[in-house]
């Protein structure tokens, strides 16, 4: 007795094979129209924003005539920015990756400080501006300098950092550490002499790919204050800034088609900026792959 | 062999007391005992550095809190001059008038809504879709085209996407449909579903491609084709992986800024119109900030409340990601 | 075992000094008992191996010389082990103090990814010694001391990973050296080399024991054998015996070791 009737089942086969052939090119289709819509992006871009993009452009401070303005005050604004991100996050999101992995013991404090770092990632970039407005704006009164923007930012990219640090920590081999305490070291000495020097590849990594996003947002300094529009260049941590993100803002928000293509320009000054550093990102990681 | 060998070790023995005749003349651990009596300030760094540490992994801790006490302080000085009933329940958000403004968050928060089903229904069928493609079909090679491309999707900063919704979707879809406003829902909707769909894509295949290849071997075993393996087994192994990446990505969408920004327009309104102008939490944060509030008005704190309000969301939808991924999780 | 103890003093009159004498140790992992009342009494300058099957807890004890066995979570551990008379499982025993008396080479070649030089270098230098003169003589004296200074003398400044398994352990060994330590634990450090890497490692060993206590973990019975003077055999986490090697291989005491080193289990 035959519970299995194999007419209707390579009968219903044929339908089946077409089912999988037919899914498989709409699951393609769909992956390239994501690729599609990047190449879209970036070719309106590029064409928007091309005919304005040259050695003026770059040297210029913004100008209410289109043709007269350009995105030197942002540039030099998002250097400075870069300049305090870079040692503020990496300090604080390398110092705790070192506690979280060679100190802390599993108990329920490290516990709350790993599920703390997850649920801060989580949280929209514009709630901590509203933290830097009250904290470094008003309440340490910093103003809308670069040190308040940058302190924001610092504490935004943080568990970028902290989460690529970890990992790359937790990749160096205990047998390394074993070695160093095998020679009487202790485990400071262990840390700064093997532990971080094998980890700075996979930290340096992250560091640039934190850094990138922090050059990127554009939300928390709107809610900081900061000028979208500055005719001049800070000298000191207290003066004010503007970044590419946000002069790109304050461009976008003119209805005429002239400031679209600035602004069109003006990103991608940043988009250049940014594949400048992740290709600097993929060349450690590259360089450094794996050597144990 | 041997005999080469014991060549080798008398070749040795006479490298080996030459050296140490050389050399004989300091001891290295006389000169370590030495080192250390001169300076005992090694082992203060090792004892203060633990709690260093542990400071800068308090700083973390330290902006959580900050976050949530600044929201709740400036929100409470908000609730001095606006009733939490009609912030809840008013149907009409008008902060900016002198004598009677109205704070009922519903219709920011319609906004919101709007934007984030949009972008979902986006960003949903495209991401899995993508998943599946490249965790069940993809040769390695086209998986490593594609997977670093979907990472620059993931890295283009959002005012880029804003600028891209206002000059390029929206003039599209006015085309396709004439009604629609310059500022609408529809456009932003679906510039961050596109934002969000690398995030869905990418952590959904992590989540599939770490269902055992034995278990696609079983059913390939039986005749099934791919797409029955893809749809009947991967899918339901992976399903917690997949549903955390995809209220992930709703949260992102519900905290997006720029975009809404940009292309959504300041109207905030109850209607379920996706065509008109809209206003979102995030936006309205963004439009208060931009103009000359001034400090400790009413409208000023009332970007705090609206700030609670959106933090609140997200950390639902968070907290829910988790919770999936922890209580759903595979042993294979 | 006590009648092998006794049976060793008699055949080694007591001229050499003890360098590690263990009384009643025993060691958990969590719940799991992995050492029980291990006693031992290992001279200076000879080569003490321990042999037993896999799990018996020969890598346990000897990571408990150094106090290696710490960095496992979980362990707990009571009796005492003197190191030159003094208990160093006592809390107020410095570990760092200790390893740098007693040097370690592990399974695994686990060379620094430094430089040869920085290899060799490192353990002076976290102890303060700075010198570049010096360090230059003790990184020579401890290469040709691990017999492998003609092999690197001309790349002293290439990574270390550029070696081969057998010269990476010869020079974990010189790193080892460089901070001339009076005992040196070797913790099987053949199992993951090539016969002839093998071979020169043992007869490195034979020339160290001059100057060094080796004590030598390993589950290859023939080199145990051939490179050691006493030998104790381990048993789920008990010394079954403990005797002079020749005795051991040739008229053991207890029924388990024979049945061991005739290849009966293990």
């Amino acid at each position: 007795m035959n519970l299995i009737n194999h007419e209707t089942v390579v009968k219903r086969m044929k339908s089946r094979l077409s089912k999988n052939s037919i899914s498989k090119w709409i699951f393609f289709a769909l992956t390239m129209f994501v690729l599609l819509i990047l190449g879209i992006l970036l070719f309106r871009i590029f064409s928007q924003g091309f005919g304005y993009l040259d050695l003026q452009f770059l040297q210029s401070l913004p100008s209410r005539k289109p043709e007269n303005a350009g995105v030197y005050a942002a540039l030099i604004g998002t250097i400075w920015l870069m300049a305090v991100v870079a040692p503020v996050s990496l300090l604080l999101g390398v110092g705790t990756a070192i506690y979280l992995e060679e100190y802390a013991k599993d108990n329920v404090i490290t516990n709350f400080i790993k599920v703390n770092i997850s649920n801060l990632a989580g949280v929209p970039s514009i709630v901590f501006g509203l933290l830097g407005l009250t904290v470094f704006v008003r309440a340490l009164a910093f103003g809308t300098s670069v040190l308040a923007a940058g302190l924001t930012m610092s504490l935004l990219v943080l568990p970028v950092i902290i989460v690529a640090a970890q990992e790359a920590i937790r990749a160096v081999p205990n047998q390394l550490r074993e070695a160093s305490f095998g020679l009487g070291a202790t485990k400071w000495q262990t840390i700064v002499r093997i532990v971080l020097p094998a980890a700075i590849p996979g930290i340096l990594t992250g560091g640039i790919l934190a850094l990138s996003r922090a050059i990127g947002e554009t939300a928390p300094l709107v809610v900081l204050g900061m000028p979208l529009f500055l005719a001049f260049l800070p000298k000191t941590l207290l003066d004010s800034i503007t970044v590419l993100p946000l002069q790109i803002y304050n461009w976008t928000g003119r209805p005429q088609v002239e400031f679209h293509a600035l602004a069109a320009a003006g990103i991608i000054v940043l988009l250049v900026m940014l594949i400048i550093m992740n290709s600097i990102a993929v060349l450690i990681r590259n360089k450094f792959q794996k050597r144990y | 062999m041997v005999k080469c060998a014991s060549h080798l070790v008398i070749g040795m023995k006479g490298v080996f007391k030459l050296a140490t005749q050389n050399t004989n003349s300091f001891s290295v651990q006389k000169m370590i005992q030495e080192k250390k009596k001169k300076k005992s300030a090694g082992g203060i760094t090792e004892k203060i550095m633990p709690y260093i540490l542990f400071l800068t992994a308090a700083v973390s801790v330290l902006t959580t809190i900050g976050i949530v006490l600044t929201l709740i302080f400036e929100t409470f000085l908000f609730f001095d001059a606006v009733s939490i009933k009609e912030f809840f329940t008013a149907k009409v958000w008008y902060p900016f008038s002198e004598t009677n403004g109205s704070f009922g968050i519903l219709p920011l928060v319609m906004g919101t809504l709007k934007v984030t089903v949009i972008a979902a229904i986006v960003a949903v069928p495209i991401g899995l879709a993508s998943a599946i493609y490249l965790s069940e079909y993809a040769t390695d090679s086209a998986r490593r085209i594609i997977k670093p491309i979907l990472e620059v999707l993931a890295g283009i900063p959002t005012i880029v996407y804003g600028f891209f919704a206002l000059t390029f979707v929206t003039p599209i879809l006015r085309d396709i449909i004439p009604s629609l406003e310059i500022f609408n829902a529809l456009s932003p909707g679906i510039v961050i579903g596109i934002m969000i769909t690398p995030m869905i894509a990418s952590l959904s295949e992590d989540a599939m491609t770490s269902v055992p290849n034995s278990m696609r071997e079983g059913a390939l075993a039986l005749g099934a084709t791919k797409f029955e393996v893809a749809i009947k087994v991967v899918l339901p192994a992976a399903i917690s992986g997949i549903v955390a990446s995809i209220v992930l990505g709703i949260s992102r969408a519900i905290g997006e800024t720029m975009i809404v920004a940009v292309a959504g327009g300041s109207t905030p309104n109850l209607e379920w119109d996706i065509t008109g102008s809209i206003q979102t939490m995030t936006a309205y944060i963004v439009q208060v900030s931009q103009g000359d509030v001034g400090y400790g008005t009413t409208i000023y704190y009332s970007i705090y409340a609206v700030g609670m309000t959106l933090f609140v969301f997200t950390l639902v939808m968070n907290l829910l990601a988790q919770y999936i991924t922890r209580r759903f999780r595979e042993e294979y | 075992m006590e009648t092998s103890t006794a049976a060793a003093k008699v055949v080694n009159p007591q001229e050499k000094k003890i360098v590690y004498k263990t009384s009643d140790l025993d060691l958990w992992y969590g719940d799991n008992q992995a050492l029980k009342k291990i006693n031992l009494d290992i001279m200076e300058n000879e080569v003490t191996a321990i042999i037993g099957p896999s799990g018996c807890g020969k890598s346990t004890y000897i990571k408990t010389l150094n106090r290696m066995i710490e960095l496992v979570p979980g362990v707990r551990t009571s009796g005492e082990i003197l190191y030159r008379g003094k208990n160093i499982l006592d809390k107020s025993y410095q570990v760092e103090e200790l390893r740098t008396k007693v040097g370690m080479v592990f399974q695994k070649p686990n060379p620094f990814p430094k430089s040869i030089y920085e290899n060799v270098a490192y353990g002076p230098k976290i102890h303060g010694i700075r010198d570049k003169k010096i360090l230059d003589q003790i990184v020579e004296k401890s290469l040709r001391g691990a017999a492998i200074w003609d092999e690197v003398k001309d790349r002293l400044n290439q990574n270390a990973y550029g070696l081969s398994g057998g010269q990476q352990q010869r020079l974990c060994i010189a790193r080892c050296l460089a901070i001339e330590p009076d005992v040196i634990l070797m913790d099987e450090p053949t199992s993951a080399l090539d016969p002839i890497s093998t071979l020169k490692v043992e007869e490195l060993v034979q020339e160290l024991k001059k100057e060094f206590s080796i004590i030598i973990v390993t589950h290859n019975m023939q080199q145990a054998a051939r490179i050691s003077k006493k030998t104790a055999f381990f048993l789920n986490g008990e010394v079954v015996e403990f005797s002079e090697t020749n005795k051991i291989f040739s008229t053991p005491a207890d029924k388990r070791t024979e049945d061991y080193i005739t290849g009966r289990f293990g």
